[in-house]
């Protein structure tokens, strides 16, 4: 078991850095998730650290060792793909074993490893059948089941619940969470999807443009924001942005609106999350609604700050009829607005 | 089809039944020759009917010493000559072509497009265009004569190079990461995971060069003056050039049923893997 | 081209390619070379010395009546075996595309003589038209029409084009039939509701669906005429008679083998290549352009 240690890395590809310095210290046992938009370089990011990229400059340790110039396979690392990468022409018990064979394992050990990875993931009675002749799921934890037995430091998910519907996604989901938790492995997890971001990780990773934006746990990054980037990227409905002024101790919208609460002064983003705006009708927020969409749990209407042309939306407990240009008052506690400033990072 | 007019699909198949005679007119010809004996073989008009001396002419082609008069190897030996050969060329070809697609795709090293090229280069130069040196290298290396000289020469293959980087192409770049992952080293990897994903295109390339091996017909002719390295296909044409003397049609054509017979059968019974590998080499 | 990911640097990759490019460099590359040197220079009659002499080779064969006729005769035997093959094939393939049930069946029964090496089918169709004994021979006479080919050039031209032609009918039919069989029904049946019948069908649908096919097999079956057919022409007419069938393959073999002219066979030769290498871009070109498609 070992943590992983990311420091000052660099990729660049000819000319052009793809990675600007990424640092980032990642405690043994703990389930790291990458997240970000495609070509940000998460997927770059994770290669590098499973050996598969070359390292520009910077350091990768996993445990205590460097490991920048060592072969994928003497890492200790095992990786799960994103079409699974599956030999089609091995069946899933060789599959499994093929790794360890080549690490010259003894059959009766290597026998001993897959069947207890094939019980822990029940593809007991798969074993014998070829890749194609099991479904999206199965082979997804065909491709489970071969990290598992190599007993790695670190486990690497490369986007791996992306080519599965939306409710086996889910259920994998919690799967590959009570898994790690279960052999206590270090995991690093890329995804584009910041559901599943949230409820995997132990901690995230918003990168963008080959930068990490912020690292810490999903409700720092839901509660505090540290650029216009994680705030947008982080939760859903996405926030909404509103140019303001701050002044005072308070908060001035283009229409003239004052709400109380925030700091600085000067020209600010006001970023609010639709489900924190609270249906108040004499509250200084007031939105002109276009149309609502009715989600059953919860209403999400769209418009637009009234008298601007800021676009606006606001989730409303249950349901709710909305007709086109109605005014809809909000109010918000002074604790659940995010200023930014000029270049997008959070103030105070 | 679209129309469901009997009279239209009956034309239909008599059509195809009029190509397919006029097609098999030839090899019905051949095996009536090769039924009858050799007194028959001389009357005019010659029979269209297959007669009973098809097992006699079977034994007497395999196992005697070729047309009386004539001094051949015996046809069980022409026979085996011309397996070697066709098992040679296309095995080789295989080996080599993967081999060399192996290196293009999977590593980058300096002349890689260099020796690309120079592979390409041999699609241009058919044996037919550089007849005369080509058989002076072979002479001066001492290969006239021999199995060597009958199929090395013929085993570098831009065709089969091209054909195999393709289809290393299409296997995701995710079977080798993952291989890497697991450990395997380049060699490893081609083992166990390259062949064994090829091995559908192996078949059915072999299906095609097995045809092309048995058939060669030029370069035989150039580089074997010695009667035992002499090879089925090769046979036919000395037969027919002692036929003028003595006319023996029931052997010759029995001997050219033998010459056609085992590409014939890949064939039909590899039909899948034949039009496989037509199609893919063509690529 | 080349993959994402690359096994490291080492001296494999030069072993992996080595016997390749060893056997390209000895059989290939160096007779080439070889035979463009030749191809400049004269040997005296002896054979006790050579002189290099530029273009003087080409320029002699360009100035030879026999070699210019053997030009015309190539042209002329490559574009009436294209023909012939090809349009048989396409009927063929028409109907067999009609076939609901039994394609399959029909396509093994027509493409085995692919297998059946040229000498052979040579052998077979000199046999058939044998001027003493040939069973066409003997039908053509019974019908008032006297053959020998072995001393009519025409005939002889006529017989190695058919049995040429009729080896490369398997190769042609296979690809129109793929051809066929992968333009969808539904253009086939839409062309049915206009009121399209099926050989007004045939003819605005689907040849011009299947003309890249069209010219990709002219291409494989002018390269087929010209190359691969030495061993028909050998067994059946050997050139003969008198040069009436002796095409640019057959007249490079018999200079240099039977006739040890060296340096205007290795003219012949390069000549040749420049055919070659002027029909592999021609391919090249074209399959590039398939892949547009």
């Amino acid at each position: 078991m070992a943590g992983i240690v990311l420091d000052k890395l660099k990729k660049s590809y000819g000319g052009t850095e793809v990675l600007h310095g990424v640092n980032a210290e990642i405690a043994d046992g703990e389930f790291v998730v990458i997240v970000g938009p495609s070509g940000c370089g998460k997927s770059t990011l994770l290669r590098m650290i499973a050996g598969l990229e070359s390292v520009t400059e910077g350091e990768i340790r996993i445990g205590e060792r460097v490991v920048n110039g060592l072969e994928p396979a003497q890492r200790d690392i095992a990786m799960v793909f994103q079409n699974y990468a599956l030999y089609p022409h091995m069946s899933v018990r060789q599959n499994m074993a093929y790794g360890l064979k080549i690490r010259g394992l003894p059959k009766e050990e290597i026998d001993r490893r897959v069947e207890e990875a094939a019980d822990i993931l029940e593809i007991r009675d798969y074993l014998e059948r070829k890749p194609r002749q099991l479904s999206g799921g199965q082979r997804q934890r065909v491709a489970m089941g071969r990290a598992i037995v190599r007993k790695p430091q670190v486990f690497l998910f490369d986007e791996p619940l992306s080519n599965l519907d939306a409710k086996l996604r889910v259920q994998m989901r919690l799967e590959i969470r009570r898994l790690q938790k279960r052999l206590g492995v270090t995991a690093v997890y890329v995804t584009h999807d910041q559901v599943e971001a949230m409820t995997l990780g132990d901690r995230l990773m918003v990168l963008n443009g080959g930068r990490s934006e912020q690292f810490g746990t999903p409700i720092e990054l839901y509660e505090r924001p540290q650029t216009t980037f994680v705030a947008g990227f982080i939760g859903s409905p996405a926030m909404n942005f509103l140019p303001a002024t701050a002044e005072g101790g308070e908060v001035v919208l283009e229409n003239g609106a004052r709400l109380p609460g925030g700091t600085g002064a000067g020209r600010v983003r006001l970023g609010l999350r639709p489900e924190h705006l609270l249906a108040d009708d004499g509250g200084p927020i007031r939105l002109q609604a276009i149309l609502a969409e009715q989600l059953g749990a919860s209403t999400l209407v769209h418009g637009t700050l009234e008298g601007t042309d800021s676009a606006l939306v606001a989730a409303l407990p249950g349901t709710r009829a909305v007709t086109e240009g109605e005014v809809l008052g909000f109010s918000v506690a002074p604790a659940q607005m995010h200023l930014f400033d000029g270049e997008g990072r959070r103030i105070g | 089809m679209v129309e469901n007019r009997p009279w239209l699909a009956f034309f239909t198949h008599v059509v195809l039944l009029i190509g397919i005679a006029v097609i098999a007119l030839p090899i019905w010809i051949t095996f009536v020759a090769a039924t009858h004996d050799e007194i028959r073989m001389t009357q005019v008009p010659l029979p269209l009917l297959p007669g009973d001396q098809f097992w006699a002419n079977l034994k007497a082609t395999l196992f005697g010493r070729g047309l009386s008069g004539t001094e051949t190897a015996p046809v069980w030996r022409m026979l085996f000559n011309s397996l070697v050969m066709a098992m040679a060329i296309a095995l080789g070809k295989i080996a080599i072509s993967l081999l060399s697609a192996f290196a293009i795709v999977y590593f980058r090293f300096p002349f890689r497009m260099g020796f690309f090229w120079m592979i390409f280069i041999t699609l241009m130069l058919p044996v037919e265009v550089r007849i005369l040196p080509t058989f002076e290298v072979v002479a001066q290396l001492g290969m006239l004569n021999s199995y060597a000289g009958l199929t090395i020469p013929l085993i570098a293959s831009a065709t089969a190079t091209f054909m195999f980087r393709q289809v290393f192409l299409t296997i995701p770049d995710e079977m080798l990461e993952s291989a890497r992952i697991d450990g395997a080293g380049p060699m490893r990897f081609f083992f166990d995971i390259l062949l064994p994903l090829s091995r559908t295109n192996i078949a059915a390339l072999f299906v095609i060069l097995f045809i092309y091996g048995w058939n060669q017909y030029l370069w035989p002719l150039l580089i074997t003056t010695d009667q035992d390295m002499t090879t089925i296909v090769m046979s036919i044409k000395q037969m027919l050039e002692a036929a003028e003397q003595s006319p023996q049609w029931n052997i010759i054509m029995m001997t050219a049923l033998l010459a056609m017979l085992p590409p014939v059968l890949v064939v039909i019974f590899m039909q899948k893997l034949f039009v496989k590998g037509l199609t893919e080499t063509e690529k | 081209m080349l993959k994402r990911v690359h096994f490291p640097a080492s001296a494999l990759p030069y072993l992996l390619v080595a016997p390749q490019v060893a056997i390209t460099l000895v059989f290939f590359i160096w007779p080439a070379s070889q035979a463009l040197w030749q191809s400049m220079l004269i040997e005296d009659a002896f054979g006790l010395s050579t002189e290099f002499v530029w273009f003087e080779n080409f320029q002699a064969l360009f100035e030879d009546d026999q070699y210019l006729g053997s030009f015309r005769r190539t042209a002329f035997f490559s574009l009436a075996v294209a023909f012939l093959s090809m349009s048989f094939s396409l009927v063929l393939a028409g109907f067999a595309d009609r076939v609901i049930r039994g394609a399959t069946t029909y396509r093994t029964l027509l493409i085995w003589p692919y297998a059946i090496a040229p000498v052979l089918a040579g052998a077979l169709w000199v046999f058939m038209f044998n001027p003493t004994l040939g069973i066409v021979a003997y039908g053509l006479e019974l019908l008032g029409y006297e053959w020998n080919h072995q001393l009519r050039g025409g005939q002889a031209m006529a017989l190695v084009i058919m049995a040429a032609s009729w080896k490369q009918v398997a190769y042609n039919f296979l690809f129109y039939l793929a051809a066929m069989q992968a333009i969808p029904r539904s253009v086939i049946e839409a062309a049915a509701i206009d009121g399209a019948g099926p050989i007004r069908r045939f003819r605005t649908i689907v040849f011009p669906l299947v003309s890249p096919t069209t010219f990709f097999l002219l291409v494989i079956n002018l390269v087929y005429a010209f190359f691969d057919t030495f061993g028909i022409i050998h067994a059946v007419t050997q050139g003969g008679p008198a040069n009436a069938t002796t095409i640019l393959v057959y007249k490079v073999y018999n200079d240099g083998f039977v006739g040890l002219d060296l340096g205007g066979s290795a003219a012949q030769s390069v000549i040749l290549m420049v055919l070659v290498i002027a029909l592999t871009v021609v391919q090249f070109r074209f399959i590039e352009r398939k892949v547009e498609y």
